[in-house]
């Protein structure tokens, strides 16, 4: 089960994820972050502090949009990760391919950044 | 403990497994991320098997037996009864023509493949087992 809160504030949207995104929920996550990237939000944050598991059907709803948002011109960040589900990023090398901090405060100053 | 559950093979089961899965390993005496990676590869061979070999059907379902040898080796049997899908021989994608192809799938087996040891298929008259073996002092 997974909740996705979408909130905007000046120009950043903030996807908060809370939960557990496996082969089940993954369309969820993919409706939300479809709809922003479709939008053309310019700065996209992933609030990841309450995503308790991710599998591979999460992670490729983010891969499939790397390009769009490359193409788009949209900056993307994650932050919040647990050290497990850092882990699954890890695994792949998804860590060279998405900007993923630590905190909030990172992750604003990265998005931010001109 | 109970070393095994069956499901019908519907994906909102998955967290069912998952559930099972954490809590034999519990008692292991694993780092939490030690047991996220054995889940999560124990979940991805579940999906696939759900979804290719028995198309999500309800009236089909899937067991997962868990073996911990002496604190050696845990060994995850997978168990099903769908059209028989060897995960050996699923050809490793490339991440980037992933990317570029916007496929919303595929490196669930690449990371079974990065976080088991051994990965066999035993394919029986009427039943087929994915057998998932991790090292315990190969963790780290």
């Amino acid at each position: 089960m997974v909740y996705i809160d979408t909130t905007k504030e000046n120009d950043i949207t903030t996807l908060k994820i809370t939960g557990e995104v496996d082969a089940s929920s993954s369309i969820q996550l993919d409706e939300s972050l479809g709809a922003v990237v479709r939008q053309g939000d310019p700065k996209i944050l992933i609030d990841c502090s309450g995503l308790n598991y991710i599998s591979s059907a999460g992670l490729g709803v983010f891969m499939s949009y790397i390009d769009d948002i490359k193409t788009s011109n949209i900056k993307m960040t994650f932050f919040g990760l647990s050290e497990k589900v850092r882990s699954v990023f890890d695994i792949l090398g998804l860590d060279q391919l998405l900007n993923i901090v630590t905190t909030k405060k990172e992750a604003l100053s990265a998005i931010n950044e001109a | 403990m109970k070393l095994n559950i069956s499901v019908p093979c519907l994906k909102s089961n998955l967290q069912r497994i998952r559930t099972f899965v954490i809590d034999v390993l519990r008692e292991q005496h694993l780092s939490e991320v030690e047991v996220h990676s054995m889940v999560l590869a124990v979940d991805e061979v579940c999906a696939n098997l759900m979804i290719h070999s028995n198309h999500c059907s309800p009236n089909h379902s899937i067991e997962v037996r868990i073996s911990l040898k002496n604190k050696e080796k845990v060994v995850f049997d997978i168990i099903d009864k769908g059209s028989g899908f060897d995960i050996r021989k699923y050809p490793e994608p490339d991440l980037q023509d992933i990317i570029h192809m916007k496929k919303k799938g595929g490196v669930g087996l690449m990371l079974v493949r990065r976080i088991m040891d051994e990965i066999d298929f035993i394919n029986k008259e009427d039943y087929n087992i994915v057998r998932l073996t991790k090292f315990l002092h190969s963790i780290g």
